[in-house]
């Protein structure tokens, strides 16, 4: 979290809103622990990842997404979740993700 | 716009002080209503709270289990009851736990003092080397080391010793009973998660029973000393022990000291081989 927190002061100061994406779970091989977390800023900007690289894509979807919404989610990626397949998890473990507007 | 949550949470990071950020990640059930998906609350150490899971019952359970992991220095997720229930399921709330480096204290500014504090900075510990030899102990010969103290270990220990807790480490290095003892004595009244003291075995059997006159408790010693320090890997040069070291006091704390790998003081042979 601390290494996000430059990118969202200096997006805030230009008055853009900022999403939070936080790994909150890893069953099996996952390249990031719980706790490593991304900032989105709304015209797609990103601070911090939560995996190697392989879902940054799709966080940055649902964390825009998330903004439009204003609703907090959990997106799961994993090898046996064909979309995330997709997006290219290949380690073979699950990441949970919450996705959520700063906005607490 | 962020609000007074992440305000608190934003000043405790960049001031490096402990804190605790507890999030719901999944709401099921009775809890529906109760609770709601990324609700949040914000732990100090002494306790204090910002913010709200929901429900007041839930808010302490999770406040008492946020500072057990702020002391154990790990993320978990718990699971709770709407109220906070034990063995209930319906809420679960990612713990998330803020620490500042774990400290690694060495004993003894010898040779293989420079080493260990290298290797323990790779691993991110706070390191400070305490010897009372002011000619020894000093910042030009351990340069990465974040504090060197010129100080009896036991007096040091007095000092700092409550500020101890399960993921510090202590190494003791000197090789000297009338250094290694009092040091020893002393680690074994804080909470430090690890206690290391180098020697041979034959330094290592003299220390024990000097120990033991000096009334420390065998039963504690069996538990907590790793003596001789290090996991056996054969290691010679001060970096290669730093690592044997080091890859004690990571397996100390996941709980493979025993069984999965194997601490010299649970072998019998020369502890440098050909």
């Amino acid at each position: 979290m601390k290494e996000v927190i430059a990118d969202i002061d200096r997006w805030q100061a230009a008055g853009r809103r900022v999403a939070i994406a936080r790994v909150i779970g890893v069953e099996g091989s996952g390249p990031r622990d719980p706790g490593a977390t991304m900032a989105v800023s709304e015209d797609g900007e990103v601070a911090g990842s939560v995996s190697g690289g392989c879902v940054e894509g799709a966080v940055v979807a649902e964390a825009l997404s998330v903004l439009e919404s204003g609703t907090p989610r959990v997106c799961t990626f994993g090898y046996s979740d064909d979309e995330a397949f997709a997006v290219g998890l290949t380690c073979g473990g699950t990441v949970h993700v919450l996705v959520e507007p700063l906005d607490w | 716009m962020s609000g007074e949550l992440y305000r608190e949470l934003r000043s405790a990071l960049l001031g490096d002080e402990p804190v605790v950020l507890a999030t719901v990640t999944s709401v099921e059930g009775a809890a529906r209503g109760h609770t709601a998906l990324a609700a949040k609350l914000v732990v100090r150490p002494d306790g204090r709270c910002l913010g709200t899971l929901g429900d007041e019952e839930l808010d302490r359970i999770a406040t008492r289990d946020a500072l057990a992991a702020l002391d154990r220095g790990v993320m978990v997720t718990r699971h709770y009851g709407p109220h906070g229930e034990a063995r209930r399921a319906e809420v679960a709330v990612f713990i998330e736990v803020f620490a500042p480096p774990a400290r690694l204290i060495v004993f003894g500014a010898v040779d293989f003092t420079r080493a260990l504090v290298e290797v323990g900075k790779v691993l991110g510990f706070a390191v400070t080397v305490c010897d009372p030899r002011p000619v020894f102990a000093t910042k030009a010969r351990f340069p990465l080391a974040d504090e060197v103290v010129v100080e009896w270990p036991d007096r040091y220990m007095d000092r700092i010793g409550p500020e101890l807790g399960p993921r510090d480490a202590v190494c003791v290095l000197t090789h000297d009973t009338k250094f290694d003892v009092p040091a020893i004595l002393g680690t074994l009244r804080t909470r430090a998660g690890y206690l290391g003291a180098m020697g041979s075995r034959r330094t290592h059997e003299q220390r024990w029973l000097r120990l033991l006159e000096a009334g420390a408790d065998e039963a504690e010693l069996n538990e907590r000393l790793m003596s001789p320090i290090g996991l056996d890997i054969g290691a010679r040069t001060p970096e290669e022990t730093a690592v044997a070291i080091c890859a004690e006091i990571v397996a100390v704390r996941t709980g493979r000291a025993e069984g999965f790998v194997t601490p010299l003081r649970r072998g019998a042979g020369a502890i440098h081989r050909s």
